[in-house]
């Protein structure tokens, strides 16, 4: 199923679909807040999305310059060339440690990996820890939104859920009800966890160190009870200096949910006292990505999903109606890079409204890319045959002057006397909730009086 | 070939044009930084407490419930509160459980946003500013920069190392899009600026 | 004093063949100022639903006709946001280089920027007493800056607002949304049709509820799949282009 099925079938359910968006737009609302807040908004932008450009045209030393100072706190480095050596990785260091329990903190990078049923299917319990992603593991899903999983879901839903997993009241749906039972029963399970995996948001070349960032403290409760914290990041993640956190540290959350900062931004620098940090690199697809000139800024994301809540579409057609792990218009133009023909629709899932590009706090060019992809997907022969084949027909038309005015007058006087049933049959995509627009007796190129000036 | 230099040569192939280094943009300059920290932090669902000395944060504590009402308390910070656990004697985290109140060191607070930098140096174990179930942060007067990238030219990382901002009390907004403060680390948070 | 400049009219397709009064109106406004004007017959459209759709090889020729066509003009200037966007941000795609290109991407223009930018143009002259709705067009704000748009943090500016408040006995509505995407998209609105239909709609809502007789704005097809979706739900609002309510549209 493609994304204007799902969509439909979304948007389908009017109220729902409603409460969805309005949800949304309360956090964009939020966003434009913070951002208004600070006069030099702009440039902050401007100068992530340069940081952002300086480190990816000098990856692989920032690299190394990351691995050597990591080892030098006393990290673990792994590299990790795809998902799977990844899982891999994750799970050789926790077996060999007799490692059963293990608290996770968000990571975009595992969801892309499936990390969680590759350690299920091999005997570890994988307890997500951050209360979204709680609630979509519980109902057997998985994130709708990369900064709010379960934002599609309703609070009776979820009561309705809790009640059958943590025991809570039957019927209640109090969210700080809820919250309060969901606190308790995650706290047993750091306190039982014999490790703890989180993402990283970003990671340093100077100094060797990696910061995650998040509001409910989970990654630090998962990070400072077991001894064996696992960190895991793509290789866009790093930045040069200390110093240019001072920058992405006044976007990231004021972008997200709109607040001035994260609850916690927790800097590591090489494992507590008798523990280990252990730091896995991913490039999964990154370097192809890095190969594409055109889609090159992609990697600049920070994963903020500021795209999601401002897009009208996402808003209206959810999270899931992608299809991918990370949704919205920056999972747009990141998933046809892994799969032009699985992905082919979701370029097309735009109105390029270009709301995306003036919120992104890296100031990725997300409509101008996806419309990029429009032609990279044709190119490849991956738009729908009918289509191509009305353009084709367009074009030729519109080449030829006389033959354009006569399709119009022919199309015009159709429109004014043929009966409804025949203007607006089942496959009329426009006419099924609008009217066609106007067919005058008259064009304009009929009616202009021709009298060109001087 | 070992993945390392499988990624390492991957990412060389790339002939991506050179741009350099920016200058980071001039940040905002608050009148008051001390008023604009108080109201960031408020606005974050923290307390804002401002005190002359250590005696009179303590008349301040007395008053707010958690602290008040704490079974079980520890404090880093002479002359604020008390100690009911001897935490030179704790060497596993997992006996921090149970703590209802914590009084820690700030190292300094950020105005535009009400975090305060706790250094992981200042603490035995790192655990103590996400255990316990309520929290005072106690950051020295003069001690505050104005934004992000002022404090992060107050930061340094040599070797092994882990700091953390706290900006107000554990919170989320996971359940559709309702506030809910205390998710998992404290459920609240107090930010006392003393002297 | 430098020779009046001539200005080459373009006018979309869709605009030629179902809105010619939003053309007429076009005509008589830059009348009103002084332009010299030349339409072009062999134009036909530049392009753009081809370009969107990713049809680049079949969006090229039409970009290279429109070179041809306009080469010769000082200004272009069309009554749609949208399609100058085509010119100015996508063109260079196809015509990168070619002889002429960039005058002409430099000297094609949206008609209320025309006015305001390249003619000095403060106020219009004419009385619309109604309280009316701006549709902010996504190409126009978004691509062109017609104005400073909700999202970024720049000082505050609008090119059709600030014609548009200069009729008197205007009264212009504050949205909810003020600048949110009324779904059309192009081939969108065809190939999304669910969303895209439940955007108009919300859009049509947010208008009405601010109290909005008409709604306008600088592009007529954002504005033809607005009026299709009310004209089809028995709505009472009225949809004109801005062109037509400067010119000294009636309703």
């Amino acid at each position: 199923m493609g994304h204007p099925e799902a969509a439909a079938r979304f948007a389908a359910d009017d109220a729902r679909a409603h409460w969805h968006d309005q949800a949304l737009w309360f956090v964009r609302l939020k966003r434009d807040r913070q951002a208004h807040a600070l006069p030099e908004w702009e440039a902050l932008r401007s100068c992530a999305a340069q940081i952002k450009a300086h480190t990816v045209s000098r990856l692989p030393e920032y690299l190394e310059e990351f691995e050597k100072n990591a080892l030098a706190a006393g990290a673990v480095v792994h590299w990790a060339r795809d998902a799977e050596e990844h899982n891999r990785i994750v799970h050789r260091i926790l077996s060999e440690r007799g490692v059963t329990r293990l608290v996770k903190s968000k990571s975009m990078l595992t969801e892309e990996c499936d990390l969680n049923p590759y350690l299920e299917a091999r005997g570890i319990e994988v307890v997500d820890t951050d209360l979204g992603e709680r609630i979509v593991q519980l109902a057997g899903e998985k994130p709708s939104h990369i900064v709010l999983p379960a934002i599609h879901k309703k609070k009776e839903e979820i009561g309705a859920l809790f009640h059958e997993h943590l025991g809570t009241k039957e019927g209640a749906s109090d969210p700080g009800y809820l919250t309060e039972a969901a606190r308790g029963h995650l706290r047993e399970k750091f306190l039982a966890a014999q490790a703890g995996l989180t993402g990283v948001n970003f990671a340093i070349a100077e100094t060797g160190g990696v910061v995650v960032c998040t509001n409910e403290g989970n990654a630090d409760m998962g990070t400072s009870l077991p001894p064996i914290h696992i960190a895991c990041m793509g290789v866009e993640k790093l930045v040069p200096r200390l110093a240019d956190l001072g920058i992405f540290t006044r976007l990231l959350a004021r972008s997200a949910t709109g607040q001035p900062v994260t609850t916690y931004t927790s800097h590591f620098h090489g494992p507590m006292k008798g523990g280990e940090l252990h730091v896995v690199v991913v490039d999964n697809g990154r370097s192809a990505l890095l190969a594409a000139e055109a889609h090159r800024r992609a990697l600049s994301c920070i994963r903020c999903g500021a795209c999601m809540n401002t897009c009208p579409v996402f808003r209206r057609s959810g999270g899931y109606s992608y299809g991918a792990v990370i949704p919205g218009p920056i999972g747009s133009i990141l998933s046809p890079a892994r799969d032009p023909a699985r992905y082919a629709s979701l370029p097309f899932a735009s109105s390029l409204c270009g709301s995306c590009s003036d919120v992104c706090p890296v100031r990725i060019d997300l409509h101008s890319q996806l419309l990029a992809w429009r032609g990279e997907l044709a190119a490849q022969g991956l738009v729908p045959a009918g289509k191509r084949l009305a353009m084709k027909a367009a074009s030729v038309v519109f080449r030829h002057p006389a033959l354009y005015a006569l399709a119009g007058r022919v199309g015009r006087f159709l429109l004014r006397h043929l009966p409804r049933a025949l203007l607006y049959p089942r496959w009329n995509a426009w006419g099924r909730q609008r009217e066609l627009p106007p067919a005058p007796a008259r064009s304009f190129r009929e009616l202009y009086d021709g009298r060109d000036d001087g | 070939m070992d993945s390392k230099r499988a990624i390492l040569e991957a990412l060389r192939r790339s002939a991506v044009p050179a741009a350099p280094l920016p200058e980071q943009p001039a940040p905002i300059r608050y009148a008051d930084p001390e008023k604009q920290f108080g109201e960031a932090l408020t606005s974050v669902g923290g307390r804002f407490l401002r005190a002359a000395d250590a005696a009179g944060l303590s008349a301040q504590l007395a008053a707010l419930e958690p602290f008040a009402g704490a079974r079980r308390m520890v404090s880093l910070v002479p002359g604020v509160g008390r100690s009911d656990l001897d935490l030179s004697a704790v060497s596993d985290p997992h006996q921090l459980e149970g703590l209802d109140f914590a009084v820690l060191p700030g190292a300094f607070g950020v105005a535009e946003n009400g975090a305060v930098w706790v250094e992981g140096a200042s603490l035995p174990l790192r655990a103590l500013f996400v255990i316990p179930q309520h929290l005072a942060l106690v950051v020295p007067a003069g001690a505050l920069v104005e934004t992000m990238q002022d404090a992060y030219r107050r930061i340094s990382f040599s070797g092994t190392g882990f700091g953390v901002f706290v900006s107000g009390p554990s919170k989320t907004a996971d359940i559709e899009q309702a506030l809910v403060i205390g998710a998992h680390g404290a459920r609240s948070c107090a930010v006392a600026i003393v002297g | 004093m430098a020779p009046t400049p001539t200005v080459g009219l373009f006018i979309p397709c869709y605009v030629d063949q179902s809105y010619p009064q939003v053309g007429l109106a076009t005509v008589r406004l830059l009348r009103r100022f002084g332009v010299k004007l030349h339409y072009p017959r062999e134009q036909t459209c530049c392009g753009q639903p081809m370009a969107n759709s990713g049809c680049d090889a079949e969006a090229k020729p039409l970009a290279e006709r429109f070179l041809r066509i306009f080469q010769r003009y000082d200004h272009v200037v069309a009554p749609s946001g949208s399609c100058v966007s085509m010119v100015r941000n996508h063109y260079h795609r196809y015509l990168a280089g070619q002889p002429g290109f960039e005058r002409l991407r430099e000297n094609t223009f949206e008609l209320c920027e025309y006015l305001v930018d390249v003619l000095g143009v403060k106020r219009v002259e004419g009385r619309f007493p109604h309280r009316v709705g701006l549709h902010q067009s996504c190409h126009g704000l978004r691509e062109l800056r017609l104005a400073q748009g909700s999202e970024r943090v720049v000082a505050p500016f609008d090119k059709v607002r600030s014609l548009l408040g200069s009729l008197e006995g205007i009264s212009l509505v504050e949205l909810t949304r003020a600048d949110e995407c009324c779904g059309f998209g192009g081939t969108f609105a065809v190939a999304e049709e669910a969303v895209s239909c439940m955007m108009g709609r919300d859009r049509l809502a947010d208008h009405e509820k601010a109290g909005a007789e008409v709604i306008t704005g600088a592009d007529m097809s954002c504005l033809m799949h607005l009026e299709g979706l009310a004209r089809r739900e028995g709505r009472r609002v009225k949809v004109l282009h801005v062109a037509e309510l400067l010119a000294g549209a009636e309703v």
